[in-house]
Order: structure tokens, then sequence, then C-alpha cells
């Protein structure tokens, strides 16, 4: 389990990192989408993999670590701030600029 | 506390001119005197105790863990600085007085004089030396603005820029070397320094620590190959000149040499460093001020090699040698503070400093040109006068040190210190000769010259007579305060030494007479001297200096163009390779991968999860060039990582990751409206095999990093929040109690930053006007249908429903799944599917809510919540909760925590709407047309 877990972040991680080189700002924020998926998921694994045992007392015999899981949380809500204003960022570049290249112009000679 | 009104008499009095100089110069000058005054009488007052051999000290932390207090003492060494620092300053102030023109900002010019003077004050008198560190980069920086007071020309900003740099990098050396010695000794208390000289010489960190502390001095004091700056800050008014040169700036480097003389003396490298450079500097100084033209650039040559031949004096290392130091630098201080203060009387009655033109001075000024002669004499060596005794004393030693190191080539220095004898006499002879006698003056701006104002003189004549009365009567003046100094300097009991004129026919005499000869000769032979001069190559050390700065700040330029190219991607890049490299380094140091924990079996479905989770993110990059088609498959990932969470014991965080998903993907639908739809294929196959690899690395990297981090056990703080979520926050889901109540404060912060991000987004999206595509990426026609009858009356229907699930999900969130973040998010759906399926006009007319308020509502709620606590007397943010009945519901729980958890999720409505609204109406220049 922890071996495919940790491929998977990686092929998270990986994708996220190419479409974050691309030169237009929508694969851009979707890099930076995966890219936060893949952290998210990495800070959830700091409190170990653990199945059917969620921090909710009463519930069960033993319980998953909650202190990752309210990072995330919170993580995830400004993740979504932050995508949101990335990409209204994104349109303003387009209204000012009339291209969707990161640097702002096309690509120079 | 006298310790501490020394230092701040002058600091605070720099006010004092800045509000007296509407009334006039004599009465700004007298006011400005007011705080040296003081200070000196406050000094004098110690006199006793210190010439007893008291050390006096003021102690008080400032930041102890550093290190750094604000510790002052005041033994003979800094009492002798001190005094030399208030004296000569309030001479100096009244001859500004007369020196300035009425045009002149002379109350800045005084508030800077008053800075520098306290900045100067807190170097003698710092026992700690972080705190000293403070003051001598102040004096840097005052001293900066009083060379370059004349702002106006180039050549004073010129001046004042050299002088900053080459002191301030120097300060850079010394601070560091400082926190050497501190880190070598454990404390930077003067005291503990100062007894642990014996540990510091064998530490071996020693050398460097010398070398980076004698950097910082030799810079200060214009030490030879440092002393190209000290001549172009001639171009300073000549008070500032006559002050900082003589007394105080430059001797701040001299100062710390004596200063730390018993710590860092007594090794072969501080002899060779110390010795050397001395000598270099005093030649160079000597022979270069000969051949100087301008009035005060021999003064500004000479005083380095005065300078040059204090710091052979220290590095000598006998108690003797350290004592004529001490008291040539008492004595160069008297002579040259006068002589630049009457180099200054005749550039200001002449309006030139060429003494090619100003001859015959003596016809016009003979008062000033009597009292110029004596001082020069001075400088000079000549009998009864105070520069004699200690210039005696200098070749005494130069001939007394027997010192191996420097084997059969010990007459090097005698001969070196003769030969600079020989030029000092010269130049000094042409400054008397060539300015006072020598014919006629020729082609004078001002003409005829004429003596200066009365009291313009009194500075100079004070000087002056003390050079007199401390060569004619040492023994009855000087002699206690050179004792008291000396032996601070050398730090315990000095050798027998007489300040005698006559010691009787001795090798000593000898060389001053051979110097008085050769002088004489030299300067008789000049004509022939200036020519060869004339004929050597040009070296201008300013036109030096400023290539180096120019190069330096081309290469910087070039380093910014190749780091900083303008291109995005070339920047990830680099912050990639460099985090890359970051945690690659880590990983190194592990034995092996893998950990001690046990692997787990993944189950079937979990695995099956997993492997679609990899091929969709793989099928995102793949058709990314197609954005719609990526978009959903983004939005597969996400689905698929909101189940994980579920899968993994996380259902708070599968519950926000799902709404959290929908918002996201209808924001990015929204803005793919308005960009192109696909993405050209730009990239070369170089920079896209380039970027695979670093993707591929960087996947590669967080992979073995997940790993080793997952087969690994650990310690978690865990135990706590689960022992104390029902009983101390009265709530069984733990995850949300963290949240509004153990760690309350960060959420806080959080919604704080979400409600920034949605007005900061509003605001970027004023009068922005996109607009919005005609056809969409196959050529068709956007549907004229804008708002489908079906989704519209469902999602009215549904309206409710969802209203009342969100409030289900709020109120259960603190002992089940659920909460205000996830609520919010769920109530922000519904009112978005509005949106979507009856337009923005329909919507708001019928739901008039103002997001921004909203937002701030939630804020500030919260934030009511967390000091509602105040008012109990609790901290900030404790929460309080009970057990309530009601008739039909029955028991239930209500804490405080659930109004911040409102507070929560009105911040996360508000915010979502106003970002995705405001999305929604971007594209309507007429307001027929609306995009959803």
């Amino acid at each position: 389990m922890e071996a495919l877990f940790a491929l998977t972040l990686g092929i998270l991680t990986a994708s996220g990192v190419y479409l974050l080189l691309r030169a237009r700002t929508f694969p851009v924020v979707m890099g930076l989408t995966l890219i936060s998926y893949a952290v998210n998921l990495f800070l959830l694994a700091m409190g170990r993999l653990s199945t059917g045992i969620p921090a909710i007392i009463g519930q069960s015999q033993s319980y998953t670590d909650p202190l990752p899981q309210a990072l995330v949380l919170t993580a995830i809500v400004i993740g979504f701030a932050m995508t949101a204003f990335v990409v209204v960022l994104a349109l303003r570049s387009v209204g000012e600029t009339k291209t969707d290249h990161v640097d702002g112009q096309e690509r120079r000679p | 506390m006298m310790l501490a009104l020394l230092i701040a008499l002058p600091l605070l009095g720099a006010v004092v001119p800045l509000l007296t100089e509407r009334y006039g110069r004599s009465l700004c000058a007298a006011a400005t005197a007011l705080a040296p005054l003081l200070g000196l009488v406050l000094l004098l007052g110690q006199r006793s105790a210190v010439f007893a051999g008291e050390v006096l000290y003021l102690q008080q932390p400032w930041l102890p863990d550093l290190g750094l207090n604000l510790s002052l003492r005041l033994d003979g060494l800094s009492f002798l600085f001190a005094l030399l620092i208030l004296g000569i300053g309030l001479l100096v102030i009244l001859y500004a007085r007369y020196y300035l023109g009425k045009n002149e900002r002379s109350g800045r010019f005084y508030a800077f004089l008053l800075l520098f003077m306290g900045s100067m004050l807190g170097v003698v008198l710092s026992e700690n030396l972080l705190l000293m560190m403070v003051f001598w980069e102040m004096t840097s920086l005052s001293s900066f603005l009083l060379i370059g007071f004349w702002g106006h020309r180039s050549d004073a900003r010129r001046g004042a820029r050299m002088a900053l740099t080459v002191t301030g990098a120097g300060g850079l050396a010394l601070l560091a070397g400082i926190l050497l010695l501190g880190s070598i000794v454990g404390s930077f208390e003067l005291s503990e320094v100062l007894a642990s000289g014996h540990f510091i010489r064998n530490h071996t960190l020693y050398p460097l620590t010398l070398c980076l502390i004698l950097l910082g001095v030799f810079t200060k004091s214009a030490q030879f190959p440092f002393h190209f700056w000290l001549p172009h800050a001639m171009a300073a008014p000549t008070p500032v000149s006559a002050y900082l040169h003589s007394a105080t700036m430059v001797k701040a480097g001299v100062f710390l040499l004596a200063r730390l003389y018993p710590v860092l003396a007594g090794s072969e490298w501080w002899f060779y460093l110390v010795t050397l450079t001395g000598l270099a500097t005093l030649l160079v100084g000597a022979v270069m001020a000969l051949f100087q033209h301008d009035l005060k650039g021999l003064l500004a040559f000479s005083t380095i090699s005065h300078l040059g031949l204090i710091t052979l004096l220290f590095g000598l290392d006998t108690p003797l040698a350290a004592v004529a130091a001490i008291f040539h630098i008492i004595n160069h201080a008297t002579f040259k503070a006068s002589l630049f203060m009457a180099a200054g009387i005749i550039d200001h009655e002449t309006g030139s400093r060429d003494m090619r033109r100003i001859n015959g001075m003596f016809k016009y000024m003979p008062h000033t040109a009597a009292l110029a002669m004596v001082a020069s004499l001075a400088m000079a060596g000549v009998p009864l006068l105070n520069g004699f005794l200690s210039k005696e004393m200098f070749f005494g030693e130069t001939l007394a040190f027997e010192h191996h190191l420097f084997g059969s080539f010990y007459w090097v220095i005698p001969v070196g210190a003769t030969l600079a004898g020989i030029f000092s006499v010269a130049y000094s002879l042409r400054f008397i000769h060539d300015v006072f006698f020598n014919g006629e003056p020729i082609n004078l701006p001002k003409f005829p010259p004429h003596e200066p104002p009365r009291y313009m003189k009194v500075p100079v004549e004070v000087l002056v007579f003390l050079c007199l009365l401390v060569g004619m009567l040492p023994g009855y003046t000087v002699a206690p305060l050179l004792a008291t100094a000396a032996s601070a300097t050398v730090g315990g009991v000095l050798p027998s030494y007489s300040l005698a004129i006559w010691h009787g026919f001795n090798l000593p005499l000898l060389m001053s007479v051979i110097a008085l000869i050769g002088g004489i000769i030299v300067y008789a032979s000049r004509r022939p001297l200036f020519r060869w001069y004339a004929g050597l190559p040009d070296v201008d050390a300013k036109a030096v200096f400023e290539l180096g700065v120019r190069q330096l700040v081309a290469v910087a330029e070039r380093l910014t163009g190749i780091l900083e190219s303008g291109s995005l991607q070339r920047y990830l890049v680099l912050m990639l390779l460099a985090a890359l490299l970051a945690v690659v380094v880590g990983l190194w140091g592990l034995p092996e991968l893998a950990g001690s924990l046990a692997l787990t079996r993944p189950d079937p479905v979990t695995a099956l999860g997993l492997v679609l989770l990899c091929l969709s993110a793989l099928l995102t990059v793949i058709f990314h060039r197609r954005r719609m088609v990526a978009l959903m498959m983004l939005s597969v990932v996400g689905l698929l990582v909101s189940l994980a969470f579920a899968r993994f014991s996380a259902p708070d965080l599968a519950l926000t990751q799902l709404s959290v998903e929908v918002v996201t993907i209808i924001l990015l639908m929204l803005a793919l409206y308005y960009l192109p739809p696909a993405t050209p294929g730009e990239s070369s196959s170089l920079r896209g095999f380039r970027d695979f690899i670093l993707a591929a690395a960087s996947g590669g990297v967080v992979g073995l990093l997940t790993f080793a981090v997952l087969t690994r056990p650990y310690e978690s703080i865990a135990g706590f929040f689960l022992d104390n979520s029902v009983p101390g926050g009265g709530g069984a889901n733990v995850v949300n109690v963290i949240l509004v109540d153990f760690r309350g404060f960060d959420t806080l912060g959080e919604i704080s930053v979400l409600a920034i991000a949605g007005i900061g987004i509003h605001a970027l999206l004023q009068g922005l006007r996109l607009p919005p595509p005609a056809v969409d990426a196959e050529g068709r026609d956007w549907g004229r249908e804008r708002h489908q009858p079906i989704l519209a009356t469902l999602s009215r229907v549904l309206l409710p429903l969802a209203l009342l699930v969100s409030v289900f999900i709020f109120l259960r969130g603190h002992n089940l799944p659920g909460g205000g973040f996830i609520a919010g998010l769920v109530t922000s759906v519904a009112l978005i599917v509005q949106y979507i399926a009856s337009g923005v006009r329909w919507t708001q007319s019928r739901l008039p809510l103002d997001y921004h308020r909203l937002a701030g509502l939630g804020v500030f709620v919260a934030g009511l919540t967390g000091l509602g606590s105040w008012l109990f007397g609790y901290p900030f943010l404790t929460t309080s909760f009970g057990h309530f009945h009601l008739p039909l519901v029955g028991e239930f729980e209500l804490a405080t925590a659930m109004l911040f958890d409102l507070g929560v999720y009105l911040t996360v409505v508000g915010a979502t709407l106003l970002i995705l609204a405001n999305l929604g109406q971007l594209a309507q220049p007429d307001p027929g047309k609306e995009v959803v």
C-alpha cells in the first residue's frame, strides 16, 4: 500500500510540475491544482495511512491522527482561494496584454 | 547614568540646532554647543576617579540572548578620547559658526555634527563590543552626511560615497571579527574579553579574527592600501575635516587598536601585520604629502602618514611604544585640528587652496600665519613643541625594539622612520614657506585677503597654545592624562619613562637632527622633485575606485540578467531545481530508503482507486492542449482524491474536497470561457524534454520521500487532542474541534485570508472587460438558449433542500463529519447553481446579498466570539459549552465554538460567491447579454 501511495503522489507531482512549466496560463493553473492535490495527500499521509478509524470519539477503538487532517482541511479551502486568485490574475493578464502567455507577451524571437 | 547621558546628550541635542536655526547663526551655534559643553563638564567631573585608576561601568541588558547589552565603561583610554571628541568638537562648533556662509543650512550641519559626536562617544565608551559596533556604523553613516554636506557638488558626493563604501566594507569585516571574538570568549563584554587575551591568542581562529578586525581598523584609519578615501573626503567643509580627520573618525581605528591591544597584540601575526602596514602608510603618506598642491590634500596625506606612525608604534608591541602611540594621538589631534582650521581660514579668505597661487600670506594675515607656522613646526617635530616629544619617543622606540622577527633587517624600521621624518619636515616647510612667504599671491579669486573674524581664530589659538604648553611643560600638563590612558591601554603597570625635552645626546636626537636637515634639503630641491613627480603616470585612486564600482555593477547587472530574464518558466525551473537539490541532499543522509515499519497489503478497491488516480493525472497532462478535456480529467482527479480521503479515515476532508472540487471546476470553466480553448504547441522538443526530465525527477523525489516517511514510525501529539476533545472542547469530531477550538486562532487567520482573497479578486476584476467569444472551439455558436428551463426548475426545487443539508452538516459538525467549512461550501454550490441556471440578474434580484459584507461579517463574528471569552476573564478564543433541553427536539448541546463556526460558514459563503459571481459578470458590456 505504502509503495503504491508513494507512486501515486509521485505521478501527481510529476504531472503537476510538467503542466506548471507550460507557457500558457491555463495549464499552469491546472498544474498548480494537481500539485496541491499531491501536497494535501502528502500532508494527510504524515499521520500515516489507516482505514476505517476516523478521529470521531466513540466510533471506534483507535483513532487516526486528527492533526494533519485539520491542517489539510484549511489547506484545501485556502488552496481554492489561491487557485481562484491565480485564475483571475490570468484573466486580468489576458485583458491587459491580449495574450495568455505566462510572460505577458508572446515568445520573443 | 552619567555615561549614558554623555552619549545621549549630543544625540538628543542634534534636534536643538534644527529648532534654533531660524534665530541666526550665532544663537544656533551657541545652542548647539550646550550639549557638548554639558558633556564636557560631566566628563571632567569624573576626572579624579579615572585618574585614580577606577573604571566606571553602566550595565543595562538590551538583548541579552544575543549578548548585546547597553553596557558602557569609562577608563583612562575612553576618558582621553571622550575629552578629545568633546573638546575639539566644541572648538569646531565655534569655528564653523564663522566658516559657514549665511545661506548655508548651518542647522543641518550642526545636527549632523552632533550626531557624529554622539556616535563617536558611543564607540569610545562602549563596554559591549556589539554595542560599539552599532556606534561604529553610526559614525560611518553620519560622517557620510558630513562629508557630503555640500551635496550639490559632485566631488563631495563621490568623496562621501567612497568614504562610506570603504569604511562600510571594513565595518562588515570588523563585525565578523567581533562576532568571532565574542564566540571565542563567550561574551561580548569588553572586561571579559580583555581578561582572556592569552586564551584568544592560542585559539585556532585567532589569525582570522585578527585579520578581520584589522581590516576594519585599517579602513577606518586610512591605512595603506585603504588610504585613498581620505584625500577625497577633503571635499567636505573644512570644519568637518578638522574634526573627522584629526581627532575623531580616523582615530576610531587606532582607538580600537589601543582598546584591543591587550587581547590581540603579542603574536607574530600582530607584529608583522600592524608594523608593516604602519610603516608603509607612514612612508606613503609622508612622501605623497610633499607633492600635493592642494592645501587640504597636503594635510590629508600628512594625516595618513601620522596615522601610520601611530599604527607602527602599536605594532612594535612594547608597553613604551604604546605610551608613545597614545601620546602621539593627543599631539596629532591638537596640531592637525589647528592646521585644518588654519587652512580653512586661508581658503575662506582667498577663495583658493592651491599652494602654487596662495603665496606671501604673511603680509596679509600675520596673526593666522603665526598660528599656522607654530602648528606646522609641531607637525614637523621641532623642539619645544608637542610633536617633538612624541616623535622623539617614536624614534627611540624604533631603535629600542630588538625584535628577532626582522632578523638582520632590524634597521629597516629606524631608517624608514627617519626617512618619513625627513619628508614630514619637508612638507611642513612647504606648508609654511609656500603659503606665507615665497613671493606674491598669483591670481587669487578674492584679493586682497585679510584676517578672518576675531572669533574664528580663537579655536586655532587654543589648540596652538596647547601645542606649546605640552611641548614645553609636558610633566605639568599632559603627563597624568597620558599615564592614565596608557595604563588603561596596556592593561597593567607602565614601565618608567620620562617626558623631558632634553635627554642628552643620543641616537633619537641624532635622528631628529637628520630629519630636520634632510627635510630642509629635500624642500630646497623641491623643483626637480616636482618635475620628477609630474612625470610619473597619473594614478587616480578615485578613477580606479569608480571603475571598480562600475565593473561590480556591470557584473551584478549581467548576473541579474541571466537569472531574471523575464521568463516565468525559467524562474520556475531554477526554483524547482533548488527545491529538488534540498530534498535530495536531505534524502542522501538516509542509510536506507525503507524504514522499520512493515508494509501493509493493498486491498483491491483502494489499489484500483489509486491506479485510476494516476491514470487520470496522466490523461490531464496528455490532453492538456485541449483544455476542456483536460479540465474534465482534472475533475476526475479531484473526485478520486476526495475518495482517497474518505478511504484513509478522513471523512471531513472528503466532504471538503468534494465541495471545493465542484466550486473549482465551475471556476475554471468560467475562466475557460474567456481564454483560448486550446493551448498552442510551441515548446521546442528540447524544452519539452527538459521539462519532462524535471517533472519526472520531482515526481520521483516526492515519491521516494513519501515512501521513506510512511515506512518510519513517528511520535504524534495527537493523543492530547483525542483525550481532550470531548471533555475540553465538547465535541466528538476531533478535526472540527481542533479547527474551531484548539487551533481556533489559526482558523481565524485562515478565514481572514479567504476573505482577503475574495476582496482581492473583486479588486482585480474591477474595470476588466473581456470580449466573450462568439463561437466555441469547434466553431459552433454559443447556445442562444442561455438558461435551460429544466435546470432552472430543478435547481429552484433543490435550493431549499441543499440549504437544509448545509444546515444539517453545520449543526452536526462538532460531533460528526461536517462543520462550517463544508456547510459553507455546500451553500455556495447551491447558490451558484441558481446563478448558472437562471442568470446573474435574476438571482441577484431575488437574493440581494452583499457578499463583501457577508465575508466581512463572518470574520467579524468569529473574532467577536473569540473576544467574548475576555468578558468572562478567559484568554482569547476560549470556548465553553453546555447541554440544553428543548421540548420536541430533546437534549442538545450548544458550544460557543458553534458561533465561531458560524463565522467560518459566513466567510466561506461570502468569499466563494464574491469570487464566482464577479467572474460571471465579466463580459457584460450591454446588460442584455449574460454569461451565466
